[in-house]
């Protein structure tokens, strides 16, 4: 065990854990951040998805020894139910949420996204999101959503 | 409704905070147990001092929306506003049993017991208001929960006036007057769904994320390959994992416990168990014909009109054709979990299971514990689909917890969920078809060959669980749905013979997916009922609406051709010149043969070269009768399509003939945002009709109506799901040596 400085969602955190922890344990059990799910532990699927200095990043297998003084946001950072997030907010309009176990990855992708891309076309978006996974068919709601977040941003 | 589950545990009346509710506890606080009797109105309704109504039901939200809609029909029932109404589901100590989850019936079975329920209160409580004002019934009026005179609305009573602690003392009336459609005010409309604001927010509780004092991490250790036994167990490695807390094993079960998450993954790998070798799988490429081969516990005739054998002698031409659906699986996008407590004889558990009441018996039989002592607390875990691994999950965390005493949770691994929860069974289904000289069906003779579902009476173990067999439990039971329904077909031929063929033993522990049974049968009966109108040269649309006499059938039909500007031509014969052939298909069932109505017209393009198919779009005629929520239909119903898309283009569980190899996303791929395909859904409302289910009847057309398109544009048709490349270009070469 070792003790390891993070910044999470604006605040200095310490936490201590094996260095090769993976930050979504650290994030999950440390820090009782529920956004970050874990879905596969392989990065296949997205659920997991947090910010590193604003990149849409894999939390499952990037061990949390790589980030020391990184900025990590994570759902719960983006916004509340609230005080929702443009995106969480587009979500909310476009119901595009079933079992919801992959919407943090969806809301994470489409944040990152936006803040690199005001105007994204579909094919951009799509693109985007092409490594998430939704079990549910939730996929073209979720696009719509995106896309009204993008105009609601603009 | 509130979304803030502070505020929604505070509002509601009867609640034991059984500790801190400190946000590190989502979701695990415990509610005082209370009447849960299924023919007593306080098991479904408790109104509490604030005017608030908390609607207890065994039925739980599998991440549909149900929550939502189960609460808008208790609302018109009661005359009360939506937002005053709090929801508590599938918890066995507070909620009455309504049998599991599944089956299509949450709204069209559960809601109308609650429903029943709420208009016995109802009736209570102006029986009440009409006493303490002093007025006949007749003359009140209900708005919002208050009682008032008609004629004098300054005199009023409240619900939470009439209501002291012991509750309505009331069975339900069965036959109690429910209220008229006419007179709904939030069923029928798209009420935002409840569960959203907190699930793009993290701060909807799953059960992932229960934290309880004193919580250790556990991983179940299991085997390879099927029916692998324990031979010896060497923690040695383990223990020097920092944070390692103990190995439990009994009989075949092995697990390892940590104090956090990360140590109990790094034990589980650490761990060194010998296994016997495994029994044994057949060869995967021979599973269809061995399966129809494999033996039979019963033969029943499913539907059956005329002689269809005489009509098929006598039949001026014949057409036969056989279909085959792989073996699937749910492929929950979170590992299944679930966390578990037994202090003081007590066991409790939090899960995601659909069927949480039948649980406690299966619990029961597996820690020897009375089934008074176990209670289950339903939160929801990543969606199911039918029987996934959460059941599993459960029962791991009730054995471990209650061998070592202290709380646990149990997160299954990737290759737990995708390679170890159950499997829909494999499917092959053969027809023979007669016509006349003048083209009509004469004769219409199919054979089912499916799992028998084989039910031990419903308890105790109804079902297989991994940590009953492993410790040594016997498998009584094995239910796997309903499998046998969508075989008789809806075309009114003269002559009929449908027989479902049961098969006494499935090659994996099998449960049910999504729509079992009518998925698969009316992938034959409408794949089959295509060939038949290519045979005759006639329109498919035409065909169906040629042999169906029900207006609501032809409505979903002709709606979905319509969006969808249907072609009207025999399908199959356009001829492509270059690699990408397109066609459009269509596809109808009734779910059961008497609920929900459906059909759909895929448009696909096919690369001729490389076998791909794309479905480029969707569209959907769909009557669910009246319905509740119509976006949360339209979610549903788009959630039914392209799973199905994905399902029908690229599920298929793999293996050797020893273990599953489809064990995580690259090696059970599903759909993905590039391959999504256009839906457009024409939904149906029949107001005063009765409400029909939504989960499950869209998945039901669409094999068929992909598979249909695909004919449609290449003139060879695949009769396997799924359509892989390499059966689309088998499909073509056979199309192609039969011409010349």
């Amino acid at each position: 065990m070792a003790r390891y400085s993070l910044m999470v969602n604006g605040k200095a955190r310490t936490v201590e854990a094996d260095a090769d922890t993976p930050l979504l344990y650290v994030l999950r059990d440390n820090l009782a951040l529920n956004g970050p799910k874990f879905g596969c532990g392989l990065a296949q699927c997205g659920a997991c998805t947090v910010h590193v200095d604003g990149q849409a990043t894999r939390s499952c297998v990037l061990p949390v020894s790589t980030l020391q003084g990184r900025k990590v946001t994570t759902l719960e950072g983006l916004g509340s139910s609230a005080k929702p997030h443009p995106v969480q907010q587009a979500f909310i309009d476009e119901q595009a949420v079933q079992c919801g176990y992959c919407t943090n990855g969806m809301v994470m992708a489409a944040a990152a996204l936006l803040a690199t891309n005001k105007a994204p076309s579909e094919a951009q978006i799509v693109d985007a999101l092409a490594g998430n996974l939704c079990r549910c068919g939730t996929h073209q709601r979720i696009v719509r959503a995106v896309q009204r977040a993008a105009k609601q941003t603009a | 409704m509130q979304t803030n589950r502070r505020e929604f545990l505070k509002a509601s009346g009867a609640l034991v905070v059984a500790f801190s509710f400190s946000g590190t506890a989502a979701g695990a606080a415990l509610r005082a147990p209370k009447s849960v009797a299924k023919d007593a109105v306080d098991s479904f309704l408790v109104i509490g001092r604030d005017g608030r109504i908390t609607v207890f039901t065994g039925k739980v939200d599998l991440g549909t929306g149900t929550r939502t809609a189960l609460a808008q029909m208790a609302a018109d029932e009661l005359d009360v506003a939506f937002e005053r109404i709090d929801m508590v589901m599938g918890d066995t100590a507070t909620t009455p049993d309504q049998w599991l989850t599944g089956a299509n019936l949450t709204i069209f079975q559960g809601g109308s017991e609650l429903r029943r329920a709420a208009a016995s209160a109802r009736e209570a409580l102006v029986a009440k208001g009409a006493e303490r004002l002093g007025v006949p019934a007749a003359e009140l009026a209900v708005e919002d929960g208050v009682i008032r005179v008609k004629t004098n609305p300054s005199r009023f009573v409240s619900y939470q006036d009439l209501i002291g602690k012991d509750g309505f003392q009331l069975k339900v009336n069965p036959k109690v007057a429910l209220k008229k459609h006419t007179d709904y005010r939030v069923v029928g409309r798209s009420i935002p769904r409840v569960d959203i604001p907190g699930k793009v927010s993290g701060e909807w509780p799953y059960v992932h994320d229960v934290r309880l004092p004193g919580m250790l991490h556990a991983r179940v250790v299991r085997p390879d390959e099927l029916g692998a036994r324990v031979a010896s167990v060497d923690d040695a490695a383990a223990r020097k994992i920092s944070g390692f807390v103990q190995t439990v094993r009994k009989d075949n079960f092995v697990a390892v416990v940590a104090r956090n998450e990360w140590a109990a993954v790094k034990a589980a790998r650490a761990l060194k168990i010998g296994w016997t070798p495994g029994t044994g799988l057949p060869e995967q490429s021979q599973v269809f014909e061995q399966w129809r081969k494999r033996p039979t516990a019963k033969v029943e005739a499913n539907q059956k009109a005329g002689d269809a054998p005489a009509a098929l002698a006598g039949a001026a031409r014949r057409v036969k054709a056989s279909y085959q659906f792989s073996t699937q699986t749910h492929a929950s996008l979170g590992p299944s979990c679930a966390v578990a407590d037994f202090k003081d004889g007590k066991l409790t558990l939090w899960s995601a299971s659909q069927a949480t009441h039948s649980m406690q018996d299966e619990l029961a039989a597996i820690t020897r514990l009375p089934r008074e002592s176990i209670r289950l607390v339903y939160l929801e875990g990543a969606g199911c689909y039918g029987r996934n691994g959460h059941e599993d999950a459960t029962a791991d965390a009730a054995l471990i917890a209650t061998l070592i005493g202290k709380p646990v949770r149990v997160q299954w691994s990737r290759a737990d969920e995708t390679a170890r929860a159950p499997k829909s069974p494999p499917r092959a289904i053969d027809f023979e078809a007669g016509l006349d000289a003048q083209d009509n069906v004469t004769a219409w003779s199919g054979d089912f060959y499916i799992a028998l579902n084989h039910i031990a009476a419903f308890k105790p173990l109804d079902f297989p669980l991994l940590a009953a067999t492993e410790t040594g439990l016997p498998k009584p039971g094995n239910w796997v749905g309903f499998l046998f329904q969508n075989a008789p077909q809806p075309y009114a031929v003269p002559n009929i013979l449908v027989n479902t063929h049961h098969i006494s033993e499935t090659i994996f522990r099998s449960s049910h997916l999504r729509s079992p049974g009518r998925i698969e049968n009316s992938f034959a009966n409408e794949s089959f009922a295509d060939e038949l109108a290519a045979a005759v040269k006639m329109d498919a649309a035409e065909f169906r609406l040629k042999y169906l006499s029900d207006p609501r059938a032809a409505a979903v039909i002709r709606a979905a051709m319509k969006l969808s500007g249907w072609q009207s031509r025999p399908s199959g014969t356009q001829r492509a010149s270059g690699s990408i052939a397109k066609g459009r298909g269509i596809s109808y069932t009734r779910y059961n043969g008497t609920i929900t109505y459906v059909a759909a017209v895929a448009d696909v393009e096919v690369n001729r070269d490389t076998g791909e198919v794309r479905v480029t779009r969707i569209c959907m005629g769909h009557d669910c009768g009246q319905m509740i929520n119509p976006d949360g239909v339209a979610n549903q119903v788009e959630g039914g399509v392209l799973q199905t898309v994905s399902r029908t283009l690229m599920e298929e569980v793999k293996w050797d003939r020893t273990k599953v190899t489809s064990i995580d996303w690259a090696s059970y791929p599903i759909l993905r945002f590039p391959d999504v395909p256009r839906v457009d859904i024409e939904l149906i409302d029949r107001p005063g009709e009765p409400s029909w289910g939504v989960g499950e009847p869209s998945a039901v057309v669409i094999p068929a109506a992909i598979g249909n398109a695909v004919f449609d544009a290449i003139g060879a048709r695949v009769r396997t799901v799924p359509f892989t490349p390499e059966r689309v270009k088998e499909a073509l070469k056979a199309a192609d040596s039969a011409r010349t």
